[in-house]
């Protein structure tokens, strides 16, 4: 019976892990564990990488300019960035389209008009949105980080596609996506020396921040709220123990 | 010692706006003698407290679900987005949001266990048959409203799962395929079907209310079942309701919401799916298309079958032959606890029933596929051959008279 039950949770394990792709990386994410927070200079030299690397081709539809000041960023500092986007508003009292610099309010800056356009500058991959992109990966953080920093020779088994590069935590192992990350591409503003490992936790960290952006309220709440409710609960024991003792009597 | 009467009066010292009202509309005698002085059996063990766990549940299903809808829009261009302005930008929105999708697989967890106590101790049995009946129809409408709730937001699981199960309905003979459109509203999942499913996943919670308004009406005329399953006949086998049983749901209450809570604020995404962060797109269909846990031994049934009609009708009866339970099973003796056979094949079925949920979330092949087969077939054998043929052949231990002397035999074991 119990040996029965053993096979059965053996069973599970194996169906867990990925099919066919390595396992992850783990990272010690700080924004893991019941106390997690995002380190905010990380966060801003993650956010630094997407907007010099990543947002050439990947949108995060979700995000708008003014949501900055969640990774630490003045209100200024967030005009600033913002200016620095040419963004399309209108029509104005004439009807016209025009252009202004960007604003807190605009949305982040996308890359391509539409999906159509997207996969045509990119050989008709598309580039996923990256507004949620650790929610929506299994693996999360842990997932993104190992796809940036897993591109690899193609072992001699492995039939080379045309287009496409070597990359072993990929579904399909064969990705679209250009090794995005070399050493030194980007200078980073804290003097940080930008080498592939660094970049990739440090836009990791953006990514799920972006994701998760209430995670630390939610940690902190939810530590109060756990430790009210388990207090509750003992005092809770307590008076039922002393209500049903009167049955005894 | 409790004194327990059958029908409750205001006290002679309640208060004269109180008195004033219920001469006039009994609501509050009435709240007295079903929430307060209402005689409950006074050996109830904690498996009980899962009913009142479950219609609080509801509650906050309601509340939550309400607060949600009004910033949440209905259409296929708009809704995952608006979802993400509920997590980003509305005032604690991921919580109401964390709330209500964690609050679905508590539901559920909470509903089972509430069953499968029923299923031990034989709270179908006569009588309180219709008792059983109505809680099975809440199952089904739970099911429909969890299942219309999952496809709101959108996501890829969301679009695929609607497409999958709805198109279960085109196994049907003859009106089939007519079924399937008039669930899509169309010819194929979208804008109309996304619609529907909003307007009736906002009804069916309230229909649930009323389903748990009967429930609780059949349950107080008979009142509850017991751990011997012997009926309450001296009145100190009940004890009232208040403060023994509101002190003790309480207890479970604040236990239930720690773990709830938990799961909220720590893993919230923990019974979810990360492909239905990514939107729908009717294009891409996802490497394994999974129904959300609670539907996985259902979803397991269903694919034990080679054949798309035997295995939706198969899967449909799975559900529907609880509802000829209490007439299924034969035994004169109500709980488990004197049912040294069935306690095995309970036992067994438990096992059948994750069985059929660990496989339910595998590929159809192989190992679980197999799995799935067997545990199947003990699935109906449970119900329709097992149930009738132990109350004849089986010979129950000696069942105590009242529920005292099994107190006091039980705390002598000790």
């Amino acid at each position: 019976m119990r040996s029965f039950f053993l096979y059965l949770v053996f069973l599970t394990v194996p169906s867990l892990a990925m099919e066919g792709t390595a396992p992850l990386k783990t990272v010690d994410w700080s924004f893991n564990g019941i106390f997690g927070t995002f380190d905010r200079a990380s966060l801003q030299r993650g956010f630094q990488v997407y907007k010099e690397v990543c947002a050439s081709c990947h949108s995060m539809k979700l995000l708008s300019y003014r949501n900055l000041e969640g990774i630490g960023y003045t209100p200024n500092q967030v005009k600033a960035i913002a200016q620095t986007y040419e963004v399309q508003d209108g029509p104005n009292d004439d009807g016209e389209m025009f252009m202004r610099p960007g604003k807190p309010k605009d949305r982040f800056f996308q890359p391509y008009a539409n999906d159509q356009a997207a996969r045509a500058a990119n050989n008709g991959a598309l580039p996923p949105d990256l507004s949620l992109i650790t929610k929506a990966r299994e693996g999360g953080a842990d997932y993104v980080y190992s796809l940036l920093t897993g591109y690899a020779e193609a072992p001699v088994n492995e039939k080379p596609m045309v287009g496409l590069y070597y990359n072993p935590y990929f579904s399909a192992h064969w990705i679209a996506m250009i090794p995005p990350l070399s050493d030194d591409m980007i200078e980073y503003q804290d003097g940080t020396p930008a080498t592939v490992d660094q970049m990739a936790q440090d836009v990791t960290t953006f990514l799920a921040w972006a994701s998760e952006p209430e995670i630390e309220v939610r940690k902190q709440w939810g530590f109060r709220i756990i430790i009210f409710l388990f207090i509750f609960s003992i005092v809770m024991f307590f008076i039922n123990a002393r209500i049903w003792a009167r049955l005894e009597k | 010692m409790a004194n327990v009467k059958k029908s409750s009066t205001l006290s002679k010292d309640s208060n004269r706006i109180a008195k004033w009202i219920d001469y006039r509309l009994p609501i509050l005698s009435f709240l007295k003698a079903e929430a307060v002085d209402y005689p409950t059996p006074r050996n109830l063990n904690y498996w009980w407290n899962f009913g009142s766990l479950a219609g609080i549940t509801l509650v906050i299903m309601i509340l939550t679900g309400i607060w949600l809808a009004m910033h949440y829009t209905p259409h296929t261009a708009h809704a995952f987005e608006s979802v993400e302005r509920i997590m980003r930008d509305v005032n604690y929105g991921w919580l109401l949001r964390y709330i209500h999708m964690n609050g679905a697989s508590m539901f559920f967890i909470v509903v089972y266990v509430h069953m499968f106590r029923g299923l031990f101790y034989g709270s179908y049995k006569k009588p309180r048959e219709l008792l059983w009946i109505f809680g099975v129809l809440i199952l089904l409408l739970m099911m429909a409203t969890a299942f219309m709730g999952y496809v709101l937001p959108w996501g890829q699981m969301s679009f695929w799962g609607a497409t999958v199960i709805t198109n279960l309905f085109s196994a049907i003979p003859l009106v089939g395929d007519s079924i399937v459109t008039l669930l899509w509203g169309g010819f194929s999942v979208d804008n109309p079907t996304l619609n529907r499913f909003f307007a009736l996943h906002y009804l069916f919670p309230f229909l649930i209310v009323g389903l748990v308004f009967l429930h609780l009406v059949a349950l107080h005329t008979h009142g509850s079942n017991n751990p011997t399953g012997v009926e309450a006949k001296k009145p100190s086998d009940k004890i009232p309701f208040h403060p023994y049983y509101t002190v003790k749901d309480i207890l479970g209450l604040v236990i239930f919401l720690t773990i709830w809570g938990a799961f909220v604020f720590f893993a919230p995404n923990f019974f979810g799916e990360p492909d239905n962060y990514i939107p729908a797109d009717p294009l891409v269909t996802p490497p394994h298309i999974v129904p959300e846990w609670y539907f996985l031994p259902f979803y397991a049934i269903l694919r034990s079958i080679p054949d798309k009609l035997g295995g939706v009708v198969l899967m449909f009866s799975a559900v529907f032959v609880m509802f000829i339970i209490p007439w299924l099973d034969t035994s004169p003796v109500r709980s488990g606890r004197y049912r040294p056979l069935y306690k095995i094949a309970y036992v067994f079925f438990l096992v059948a029933c994750v069985a059929l949920g660990w496989a339910g979330a595998q590929e159809a092949e192989g190992v679980p596929l197999l799995v799935s087969r067997l545990a199947t077939a003990y699935y109906f054998a449970f119900f329709l051959i097992l149930m009738p043929v132990l109350g004849f052949i089986e010979k129950p231990l000696p069942v105590p008279e009242s529920l005292q002397e099994s107190k006091r035999k039980k705390g002598a074991g000790r």
